[in-house]
């Protein structure tokens, strides 16, 4: 289950850093549709942060510590809210740049999160 | 924010590609700093030289995150000399785990030249030092 989440929020996090990488290289700023999409993966993040955390509840143990598990877990909650509200100040190009690093950075985070679970 | 609006002439420095530079900043403050202080709370006899290494290099990516949104020349010119200093850390370190890897039994932030970090800790600094040179004010 939580294997499956990590690797559906892999992959759209990495589809929403092509689609603003995209906008980037047409010299565009994130707009309402791209936020809609921050928010998909935002919402897959939360969900896998709460799966995660009831996982632990019910009394199973990540490979590598609970403690590194809950860190990359609330990493990855936060990281595209983060790059999202960056780029609502930064209204050019360069916006999109930073949601295009936050969607590639919080791939990363899930490679990491499926090896600390040790799927 | 306050700041800001009292005075207007400050240079900003997270316009245009500074935003990104701000946000890579911002995951390494994370990245480094969390994990040090994970591993000096519990491991710290481990790799002492290691984990103390990680845990000044959350420090040095901190305060460049904060002369970045702070802005002003000042601002930027701690900032200029902090990336330079991070730079001789990640190739003095990196230089470091490759011709002696027994001092370092564990990673740090800055092994192999940033290797686990997909070179970012090298990168960056060369990028950021680009950045603020640019940006300096040719004023007095």
């Amino acid at each position: 289950m939580l294997d499956a989440l990590t690797l559906v929020t892999g992959v759209a996090a990495l589809l929403l850093a092509a689609w603003c990488g995209w906008a980037a290289y047409r010299d565009q700023p994130t707009k309402d549709w791209h936020f809609i999409g921050m928010g998909v993966v935002s919402l897959l993040a939360v969900v896998q942060l709460v799966i995660g955390i009831v996982q632990l509840a019910r009394g199973e143990k990540p490979e590598q510590g609970t403690t590194i598990f809950v860190a990359y877990l609330l990493g990855a909650f936060a990281c595209v809210p983060a790059a999202g509200f960056m780029s609502l100040a930064e209204r050019t190009r360069w916006g999109s740049v930073t949601v295009a690093a936050g969607g590639i950075v919080l791939a990363v985070l899930e490679v990491r999160l499926y090896d600390i679970w040790g799927g | 924010m306050t700041s800001v609006q009292e005075k207007p002439t400050r240079t900003r420095l997270i316009s245009g590609p500074g935003m990104l530079l701000v946000w890579f900043y911002g995951v390494m403050v994370v990245g480094a700093v969390s994990r040090s202080v994970f591993q000096i709370a519990t491991e710290f006899d481990r790799a002492p030289l290691a984990y103390s290494l990680s845990a000044v290099a959350g420090v040095v990516y901190g305060f460049i995150t904060y002369s970045l949104v702070r802005g002003g020349e000042r601002a930027r010119r701690a900032a200029q000399w902090c990336c330079a200093a991070e730079l001789a850390g990640v190739l003095i370190v990196g230089t470091w785990t490759l011709v002696e890897p027994s001092a370092f039994p564990d990673a740090t932030v800055w092994s192999d030249y940033g290797m686990g970090y997909v070179f970012i800790p090298v990168l960056l600094p060369l990028s950021a030092l680009y950045w603020l040179r640019k940006n300096r004010t040719v004023t007095q």
